[in-house]
């Protein structure tokens, strides 16, 4: 008996295997078609061995050449992963001068200071189509400062505890992710077309989730704590804007942003995607902060807080993983987002984000499928990268937060 | 209750100011940005405009509602996405519901693969749909093809085959939603308690009878929700058509409501006669979404009374 249930086990083992490897496939293909010379993918059978070719990659780079800024940004952000590695992994007990917070504060120091000179020294953009690209050095060199203060706010603490600890690691890792943005700035003020998309997509992403994530939060705070008229009714009502078939949407606002002259714009999509994704962050948050319990109000109220000090100083810092994973899922949807981005911008514009310009490759007659297969693997990876990081959060996201583990 | 605390009034706003601060951004933006440009559609819908001629909208009345309604190639488009609907929806909850009995017992790096099985459900099926018609290619290197090879005389033109097409568009749905199913499925699955089964190992019930009696009636609202979200998405999907078969074909096999609509409304700049198109769908849209939401409140009311 016990013989034949272990061989049943394997056998469901073998079948899981065969699924992953049927779901894993496709990717895997991109991956390699990606890696392929022209010759390799444009035989009569596909080629499972092939000699791996980086010149995919090298189309989507600028035609005039890499700038050097570029090396210098891939440093530190290799450098910034091996060094929040190497102290997650290893208990080190730092030197007094250099401990884990001075570290992290030279470290985001010199990122900074990277930004400042690439923006001083880049030439600017030459292209009549898209806008300059050098200005969102500045824009990182803030965006920085802001996420380092949000880690280690400014104030002197006292004895350096585990939680601290953990915080001043994520300092490390701060210019590896901003570096990231970087080295897409770098390029695309290089001039390469693909990057200056996947910047547009980056901007746009990271300003409507900003934005949805932020008064998505507010009101799911409001419908979570206070009684509200028709409060089912305005519930519903959110989320059926949600529900709305993209293409049906995107007609009276096609004419509408005509009439605005916001057709084309970084913020005529922002204020898109925002609207999209507000929907969808006052669901989940709602879900999130139904969660914390209504005692821990009532204790900062009894204790002199304000209605809106309670919520800055009781609620956001306990939703703060609520409010991650609704940003990830907001940044990913507008990452994907295709049809609005197709119809409001135009390819080669200066707004267009990467998946419209991707696949507008499809029109001309022999397609590359090396460099779209690149231009596609660059574009996944950060998907795939979130979707592993937000795992235990995944149920939730895709059912708007009505099914909860 | 708290809205009714003491120190309510004393500083800063009141509840009803805060509430309204809090609430007010979002619903200003939902109706500036859905609710008005609807309206707008509308009016438009009644009347004969292209937005690519400078003629100021002539109204018609209903005369671009009763020529859709006529119109047997709607319907005929109709057809076609309710053949798509069924189709991958159906593939997806088998696959996704039999992927779910299989992951549902503990084995090592289980996390990891159920991420790696729920990796398509997060990429955009624009951009992965446009590499699937390099995979599904019948003349050069297509994986399936080549998977498919000992089974075929010739390789099937998957993109190009005015009968075949539609199930192209289905294996890419399939391949990138029924992960979804799973995760669903899977939930339910975990929340099935243990002793039900221990209960029925003593009383020696088949393993059929375990499934039918235990893991079905346990399982299924939360596979309806799916299901009903699974039918919603299914129902707009425009992505995947477009750059799969571009943009509907060959001819029109697969062209569902949601590109016909596109194409009225972009190509042929036929916007009045569009925007009547748009609210056809968006009623059928809103009917499917009230019954979703129905539900999901009586799921929801249920699992309350329980606990």
């Amino acid at each position: 008996m016990r013989h034949r249930k272990n061989f049943v086990h394997y056998l469901i083992l073998a079948l899981i295997a065969v699924a992953v490897l049927v779901y894993i496939t496709p990717i895997y293909w991109i991956l390699a078609t990606s890696l392929k010379t022209l010759s390799d993918i444009t035989t009569k059978l596909p080629k499972f061995v092939f000699d791996i070719s980086l010149e995919n990659y090298q189309k989507l780079m600028p035609s005039e050449g890499v700038p050097g800024v570029t090396y210098l940004f891939l440093g530190e952000v290799v450098v910034g992963l091996l060094l929040f590695g190497f102290f997650s992994l290893f208990n080190v007990r730092l030197p007094r001068a250099l401990s884990l917070r001075n570290l992290g504060f030279i470290w985001n120091s010199l990122f900074i200071l990277t930004c400042l000179y690439s923006f001083l020294t880049l030439p600017p953009l030459r292209s009549r189509l898209q806008t300059d690209a050098r200005f969102n050095f500045l824009l990182l060199i803030v965006c920085t400062i802001i996420a380092y203060l949000l880690i280690v706010p400014w104030r002197k603490t006292g004895g350096l505890t585990s939680q601290t600890a953990k915080k001043q690691r994520l300092t490390l890792v701060l210019p590896s992710v901003f570096g990231t943005i970087a080295i897409c700035v770098a390029l695309a003020n290089g001039g390469s077309k693909y990057f200056y998309q996947l910047l547009n997509s980056i901007i746009i992403g990271g300003g409507s989730t900003i934005l949805a994530v932020g008064l998505g939060t507010l009101a799911a705070y409001a419908f979570s704590r206070f009684d509200i008229a028709g409060k089912d009714d305005l519930l519903f009502f959110i989320l059926s804007t949600r529900m709305l078939p993209p293409v049906v949407v995107v007609i009276p606002i096609y004419l509408m942003y005509s009439a605005l002259g916001l057709r084309d714009t970084h913020f005529g999509l922002i204020l898109l995607y925002t609207t999209f994704n507000v929907s969808f962050a006052v669901w989940l948050m709602k879900g999130f902060i139904d969660e914390i319990p209504k005692e821990y109000e009532d204790a900062a109220l009894v204790d002199g807080y304000s209605r809106f000090q309670t919520f800055l100083k009781v609620i956001l810092p306990q939703s703060v993983t609520g409010i991650a994973a609704t940003a990830v899922f907001c940044l990913i949807t507008a990452w994907n987002e295709f049809a609005f981005a197709l119809v409001l911008t135009e390819v080669g514009g200066r707004a267009v984000t990467a998946p419209p310009s991707i696949t507008s490759a499809t029109g001309s007659t022999g397609m590359d499928w090396g460099k779209i297969a690149a231009g596609t693997f660059v574009f996944l990876l950060p998907v795939a990268v979130f979707t592993f990081l937000m795992r235990s959060h995944l149920l939730r996201g895709v059912t708007f937060g009505a099914v909860k583990k | 209750m708290l809205t009714n605390h003491p120190h309510q009034t004393s500083r800063g706003m009141s509840d009803y100011q805060l509430k309204m601060a809090f609430i007010m951004p979002t619903m200003i933006l939902l109706i500036l940005m859905n609710i008005f440009p609807l309206l707008w559609s509308l009016y438009l819908s009644f009347h004969r405009y292209k937005a690519s001629m400078p003629a100021a909208p002539r109204f018609i009345g209903v005369r671009n509602y009763s020529r859709l309604l006529a119109d047997p190639e709607i319907w005929g488009y109709f057809q076609t996405t309710a053949y798509f609907v069924i189709l991958a929806v159906a593939a997806q909850f088998f696959i996704g519901f039999g992927l779910a009995l299989l992951l549902n017992r503990d084995f090592r790096y289980k996390g990891f693969v159920t991420t790696l099985l729920l990796l398509p459900m997060m990429l955009s099926p624009v951009v992965v749909g446009l590499f699937w018609r390099f995979i599904l290619s019948s003349d050069n290197a297509g994986l399936l093809n080549f998977f498919l090879s000992p089974f075929l005389n010739s390789p099937i033109g998957w993109t190009t085959h005015p009968k075949v097409a539609m199930l192209a568009v289905v294996i890419v749905d399939t391949w990138m939603w029924s992960p979804f199913m799973m995760l669903i499925a899977l939930a339910g699955l975990s929340a099935v308690p243990k002793f039900l089964y221990e209960a029925a190992d003593v009383d020696r019930a088949s393993a059929w009878f375990k499934f039918r009696w235990i893991t079905l009636p346990l399982v299924s609202p939360l596979l309806l929700i799916a299901l009903l979200f699974r039918t919603m998405d299914a129902f707009k999907m425009f992505d995947i058509v477009y750059v799969l078969t571009r943009e509907g074909g060959p001819g029109t096999a697969t062209e569902t409501v949601s590109m016909n609509l596109y194409k009225l409304a972009f190509r042929n700049y036929n916007t009045g006669k569009a925007c009547a198109m748009a609210y056809i769908l968006l009623i059928i849209i809103v009917a499917l979404s009230n019954i979703y939401v129905k539900y999901l409140n009586r799921v929801k009311g249920e699992e309350a009374q329980e606990t």
